[in-house]
């Protein structure tokens, strides 16, 4: 605790480094590693926030007192954003997440003022000697949920709930249909762009809009609880996102795809602690572990085995979900029989698989 | 018991500049007692809100980037709410002059600088002019509520926003994400201090308020404007034309924002993206508020408002506060300056229901 003399004496300090350029660092004993994160939306958002938090605790718990970490929450992706990273490791912050695609420029703006300060990046794809990206293949949990959904779904039509057009959600749409039409060929998704990552409101009166057009299941790329919400009012079934939502809709969720990010982040801490920290581009899925199926609920027993088998088959690589014959929505051919989509292709996708319908933005 | 609010018929000066510095003080005695009740040592704590952003590393020079656009939609919107128009749209008129300006500087990226960057200016304001112009339209010629419809504008600039990001105007090499491609070097808004980013938007801001000022105070023009306000009636027995006071307030804030949004994203931001403001164009209602509507004390405000922000994340790094506590702050504020403001104005009475028995 702080008494006047000491404030006084801060005080002091804070003019002193007022007239000097560089601030002076509180002091922290020099084997503590400060590990700062940005997040986009509140803590408790039950979201996709949380779960970086979930996260940066996964730090806490692994190393304890050798490390310090610090987030800033409800971080907008403008101009702000760049204060708010150059600020952390101006303070000492010697590794930085920076958990919004948003944040891209930014990040890599403020990796140009501190050099020695490692940065990663969620989402995006821009690296640097000092940024790596790091992003887990959720379109591969979006395919387990089509499976599911192909199977649930009586109307053969199923809802998203998508927030910006970027080749993330995009291929995630494009999974999630290939999975629905693997049982059911005729299966078709419709799909509402929110234009947000983070707002209960819209997320909620698009699920209703998908519902009222006929979806019986809907699932969301967006981070709020309340798609969840109305589908249990509604009486249909879909799925949660980032997180394990079951606790706001007991009766409602399927599944929903985890992110796990904690084994990947005590890795890179561990890197920087050990000295061998090196810009990567990190691109993890339910193999690695980055990306994890809740338990699933409110379906029979045949369809947990089917989306039991599903994941099962993508974690082994029998099951490849970008693998031609693959159509775009005007039926013009993306791949032809048995070539599988490289990385570079799938995560600059900007088309939509036949049986999606509605536009993108041209 | 009743408690009743008098007129006190009389207003005085000194207390109508003396009520937002009572209201800022009252707002640090509040926040202390908050910190305190949080377990934080409440001394520590307003250091680290109001004064280590300060010092910080390019903390004073990060302020007035925060400040600049702020200062330049505050001044506007005190000019048009000193006339009673009720414009809330900057955001939007923010938004249509950072499409203009950031338009031109992506369609012509190679033209010198010197010609250029005017350009740009000039289209953002012509871009901020014209949205709020639909404003003045729809007020003078059906009578419809400004701030309803500047409000619904304002919904629509963002999805024009998100439909040029996303369509026509996305950057090729981007992977499809939603943004434009980074801004040249010549459509770039400099930065005067090397390795800060505060850029130009300072002086517009500072000149802004300045003009604002002899504007209001030692023209025709603002003459006019105040008595709109003041006096409807007046001002139409005098011969004011109100239609085109309507026009000329709505022309200056929306002009104002739409520079305010073309030095943004050509400055701090250097591309299009859906998300340039963290709602400049609502927190400068509040500045206008702050600063008595006078564009001297908007430039205070804005910096005060800033600081919430700056201080809002300093508290989060360095105390492990949730960013909550920016919102409180502009809160207690706002709620102190309002409060203040009517005791100016009113005193509380207590009146026991008796009186009005013995009268009977």
């Amino acid at each position: 605790m702080m008494n006047r003399r000491n404030f006084n004496k801060l005080l002091g300090a804070g003019l002193v480094t007022a007239a000097a350029p560089k601030i002076v660092t509180p002091a922290l004993a020099e084997d503590v590693l400060k590990v700062g994160f940005v997040y986009f939306g509140p803590v408790g958002d039950f979201g996709w926030t949380y779960q970086h938090d979930v996260g940066r605790m996964d730090i806490v718990k692994k190393f304890g007192d050798k490390v310090k970490t610090t987030y800033v929450e409800n971080v907008p992706e403008s101009a702000d954003a760049e204060r708010v990273i150059a600020n952390l490791a101006a303070k000492g912050h010697k590794l930085i997440f920076t958990t919004s695609f948003g944040y891209m420029d930014p990040t890599i703006k403020a990796a140009k003022r501190f050099p020695k300060t490692y940065f990663e990046h969620c989402a995006g794809y821009k690296l640097a000697s000092n940024v790596s990206v790091y992003e887990a293949r959720f379109y591969e949990g979006r395919y387990v949920q089509g499976v599911i959904a192909g199977m649930m779904s009586k109307t053969g039509v199923a809802g998203y709930i998508a927030s910006i057009p970027i080749p993330e959600v995009i291929m995630g749409m494009n999974a999630f249909l290939l999975g629905m039409r693997s049982v059911n060929p005729a299966a078709k998704l419709k799909f509402i762009m929110v234009n947000t990552w983070y707002d209960p409101g819209k997320e909620g009166d698009a699920a209703k809009a998908l519902i009222d057009q006929g979806c019986d299941i809907v699932t969301q790329h967006t981070d709020s609880t309340a798609p969840l919400q109305v589908y249990a009012q509604r009486g249909i079934k879909g799925f949660g996102e980032a997180t394990d939502m079951l606790k706001f809709a007991p009766g409602a969720q399927l599944t929903a795809s985890v992110n796990n990010w904690g084994p990947y982040y005590v890795k890179r801490v561990q890197d920087v602690l050990d000295g061998t920290w090196k810009s990567a581009n990190t691109w993890g899925g339910l193999a690695s572990g980055m990306l994890e199926m809740a338990p699933y609920h409110n379906m029979p027993d045949n369809v947990i085995a089917a989306a039991k088998a599903t994941e099962e088959g993508i974690k082994s690589g029998k099951i490849v979900i970008f693998k031609g014959p693959l159509k775009d929505q005007k039926g013009i051919a993306k791949s032809t029989e048995g070539v599988v989509l490289d990385d570079g292709s799938i995560s600059s996708m900007d088309w939509l698989v036949e049986g999606v319908v509605g536009d993108l933005p041209k | 018991m009743q408690l009743k609010l008098e007129p006190r018929g009389f207003q005085s000066k000194f207390w109508s500049y003396a009520s937002p510095v009572l209201a800022i003080a009252l707002t640090i005695a509040t926040m202390a007692v908050i910190f305190l009740v949080l377990g934080k040592d409440p001394v520590i704590s307003l250091y680290t809100f109001l004064i280590e952003p300060l010092v910080a590393e390019n903390g004073a020079t990060e302020l007035l980037v925060k400040a600049s656009p702020l200062i330049l939609m505050g001044v506007g919107i005190s000019l048009a709410y000193r006339a009673n128009v009720w414009d809330i749209g900057a955001e939007g008129e923010f938004t249509i002059g950072a499409l203009f300006g950031g338009g031109i500087g992506l369609a012509f990226p190679d033209l010198p600088f010197s010609l250029l960057f005017p350009l740009m200016l000039i289209a953002g304001m012509i871009g901020g002019m014209l949205w709020a112009m639909l404003v003045a339209l729809l007020r003078t010629q059906f009578n419809a509520n400004e701030i309803l419809t500047s409000l619904m504008l304002t919904y629509i600039a963002q999805l024009i926003l998100i439909y040029m990001v996303t369509g026509p105007w996305r950057d090729p090499q981007g992977f499809g994400f939603p943004q434009t491609a980074m801004f040249s070097a010549n459509a770039t808004n400099p930065t005067i201090i090397e390795g800060t980013r505060l850029h130009l938007g300072i002086f517009f801001a500072l000149a802004a308020a300045a003009a604002g000022w002899l504007l209001l105070t030692r023209s025709l023009l603002g003459f006019q404007l105040r008595v709109q306000g003041f006096a409807p009636r007046a001002a139409r027995f005098a011969g004011f034309k109100e239609t085109r006071l309507v026009w000329t307030a709505l022309a200056l804030t929306g002009g104002l924002a739409g520079i305010a949004g073309t030095l943004e994203v050509s400055g701090p931001i250097g591309q299009l993206t859906p998300q340039i403001s963290p709602g400049y164009g609502y927190t400068a209602i509040i500045v206008a508020f702050l600063g008595r509507l006078h564009p001297i004390g908007v430039v205070f405000a804005a910096l005060l408002l800033g600081l919430s922000y700056l201080g809002g994340e300093a508290a989060q790094i360095e105390l492990a506060l949730p960013s909550a506590v920016t919102g409180i702050f502009q809160g207690v504020l706002l709620f102190y300056l309002l409060g203040c403001d009517t005791l100016i104005l009113y005193r509380l009475r207590l009146r026991s229901s008796r009186p009005a028995a013995l009268r009977a």
